[in-house]
């Protein structure tokens, strides 16, 4: 019934050190919420001057 | 510095400002992030592994069927020896003097002795089997247990067997209401006799999992293999290699690592701390050192670097 | 008039907002970072989550098994909750960063933990009636991490009934009015003013 184009319907791989273990699935998420933040960070915010001045 | 506007933030700003369309905004982000859904579910779609059955079960391993089955009649599986919510067989998990599993009560109570085998066997058209079962509910509770024990160590011996034969006489009626019940499973007919055997239009599931979920040769094994298991950070996971639940890291984290891992109270110490830790979360405003963070590590410059620029 | 019930609550609530600070068309300048937009992409996951839920409330929870549609629908709903997630834990880091329970936004801080625990529950309520071996294991797992704390007495994991009627009636709702609150709240308050222009941080910043 899946019509996938990536088929992940396999075993995950897992990365493992000390007690954590992480499948390569989860690890992208993390990864990709992680990009996003510094992303958000570090990309300009489009500067207008078109903003009114102080009301008072 | 000194140029720097200085503002009670509880006040409402009257400094410079800026167009803002609201509606269009919430617009633009339900089309791109609706596509986005979308385009990810066509890329990977979604994991869908069958559902297990009492059918599935004793056909896959049906020796693994046939010893849980007698542990349940032995007293000896994990729903037997619970404790609430279902029975009273043992204490609670507790954490000191906090013992809410216990707090709660047997509110759900399940006799899986009753439940999964003798009640469903008295309803099957199975002459013999029902003859068992009348032999074993007419055995005081220690025979019983001395039936059962005996078959469940014998099969556990075995191994591989899910039908021993009696020549000492040591298992009594056991083996034929467990070969009984075998048949039943294999049929479906055990499946609908535990689901209708409160109601006739089920949508609930407790009877026919409670059984299966005794099982770790099969459900269990079934579990590891795709990384679910509890010491295997498996809150976390998802079956196949689609991403899980990766918002569970910190709780499933503790299950890892000792003392919990080996605690018998583990999922009340866990839950109990995740509980304060929310709260902590929930009132970091407040608490000394972390609320400070923010002004200690500056990474509101980052964010406001173009607005601190333009001052 | 004034002690009308009519009257107090008109005076709790709507009397409380002007429409411009509802639904305003400015905002403070320093608005002016792509930290600002995971909120409103939460939002839009959310509404995606209630769309596609909506689809497979159309043909029952064991249709995406047996159709094609079905498990595209169960797929865009799974993706929703990962896109949720994400963008909600990312608003998160930035609202952190922000300090941005400041000038009396602490109750805007505490709907959004609520919010962030009561989806967590929402959720996990829809791993349960996915109907397949996942939704069994976690079952049978959850069950004893409710037992141990007295609530599985009470919320039966195993009962799939139960598990359905929460995901897609009292859990949703009582969901939205939390996120309904909180973004009351944040266009309430106003957005928080940058750290550096903040007059009161005692200790300087």
């Amino acid at each position: 019934m899946q019509l996938a184009i990536i088929n992940l319907n396999h075993p995950a791989h897992y990365i493992s050190f000390g007690p954590f273990a992480i499948s390569v699935g989860n690890l992208v998420v993390i990864l990709a919420m992680t990009v996003l933040f510094l992303l958000a960070l570090f990309i300009p915010f489009p500067h207008s001057h078109s903003g009114k001045q102080a009301k008072k | 510095m000194s140029q720097v506007l200085k503002v009670d933030p509880s006040k409402k700003w009257t400094g410079p400002t800026r167009p803002y369309d609201l509606v269009k905004e919430i617009v633009i982000a339900v089309v791109v992030i609706g596509l986005l859904a979308m385009g990810l579910a066509g890329l990977f779609s979604s994991p869908d592994e069958k559902a297990l059955t009492l059918k599935s079960w004793v056909a896959a391993a049906p020796a693994d069927f046939a010893q849980v089955a007698t542990g349940e009649l032995a007293g000896t599986t994990g729903s037997a020896g619970y404790g609430a919510p279902y029975n009273s067989a043992a204490k609670g998990q507790h954490f000191g003097i906090i013992q809410l599993q216990d707090w709660a009560g047997v509110r759900i109570p399940i006799n899986p002795a009753n439940s999964f085998v003798v009640e469903p066997l008295l309803i099957s058209n199975d002459p013999s089997a029902i003859a068992a079962v009348q032999t074993w509910q007419a055995a005081s509770a220690d025979q019983q247990s001395k039936w059962a024990k005996s078959y469940e160590d014998a099969l556990t011996k075995a191994g591989d067997k899910s039908s021993l034969a009696d020549p000492a006489d040591a298992f009594g009626p056991v083996p034929a209401m467990i070969d009984g019940l075998s048949t039943m499973a294999a049929s479906g007919a055990l499946d609908g006799a535990l689901l209708t055997s409160d109601t006739n239009l089920p949508t609930n599931f407790t009877k026919p999992m409670l059984f299966l979920a005794d099982s770790d040769g099969y459900f269990g094994e079934l579990a590891t293999k795709q990384h679910l298991g509890g010491d295997q950070w498996g809150v976390m996971n998802e079956t196949g290699s689609w991403p899980g639940q990766s918002w569970l890291w910190l709780f499933s984290f503790w299950y890892q690592i000792d003392p919990f891992k080996s605690s018998e109270n583990a999922d009340t110490i866990i839950m109990l701390m995740m509980g304060v830790l929310t709260l902590g979360l929930m009132f970091v405003p407040l608490l000394p050192v972390i609320r400070r963070i923010p002004y200690k590590i500056p990474v509101h410059r980052l964010i406001w670097r173009s607005w601190y620029r333009s001052q | 008039m004034s002690g009308s019930w009519t009257g107090k609550v008109r005076r709790a609530t709507l009397e409380k907002y002007q429409p411009e600070d509802l639904l305003p068309e400015e905002q403070p300048a320093y608005v002016a970072s792509w930290i600002y937009i995971f909120g409103v992409a939460t939002i839009a996951a959310l509404v995606m989550l209630i769309a596609s839920g909506l689809v497979l409330t159309l043909q029952g929870p064991s249709w995406w098994h047996t159709s094609s549609v079905g498990h595209y629908v169960n797929s865009v709903h799974l993706w929703s909750v990962e896109l949720f997630f994400i963008f909600m834990v990312v608003h998160l880091w930035g609202k952190f960063w922000m300090a941005a329970w400041r000038g009396r936004r602490l109750a805007t801080w505490i709907t959004g933990v609520i919010a962030f625990m009561a989806s967590i529950i929402t959720a996990f309520t829809g791993y349960l009636i996915q109907t397949n071996f996942d939704s069994q294991w976690i079952a049978s797992e959850a069950k004893d991490g409710f037992n141990s704390i007295g609530v599985g007495a009470f919320f039966n994991a195993l009962n799939t009934g139960q598990a359905i009627l929460l995901h897609v009636s009292l859990l949703p709702l009582a969901l939205g009015i939390i996120v309904v609150w909180h973004i009351i709240l944040v266009r309430k308050k106003g957005v928080v003013p940058p750290i550096d222009n903040d007059a009161t941080i005692e200790g300087g910043s």
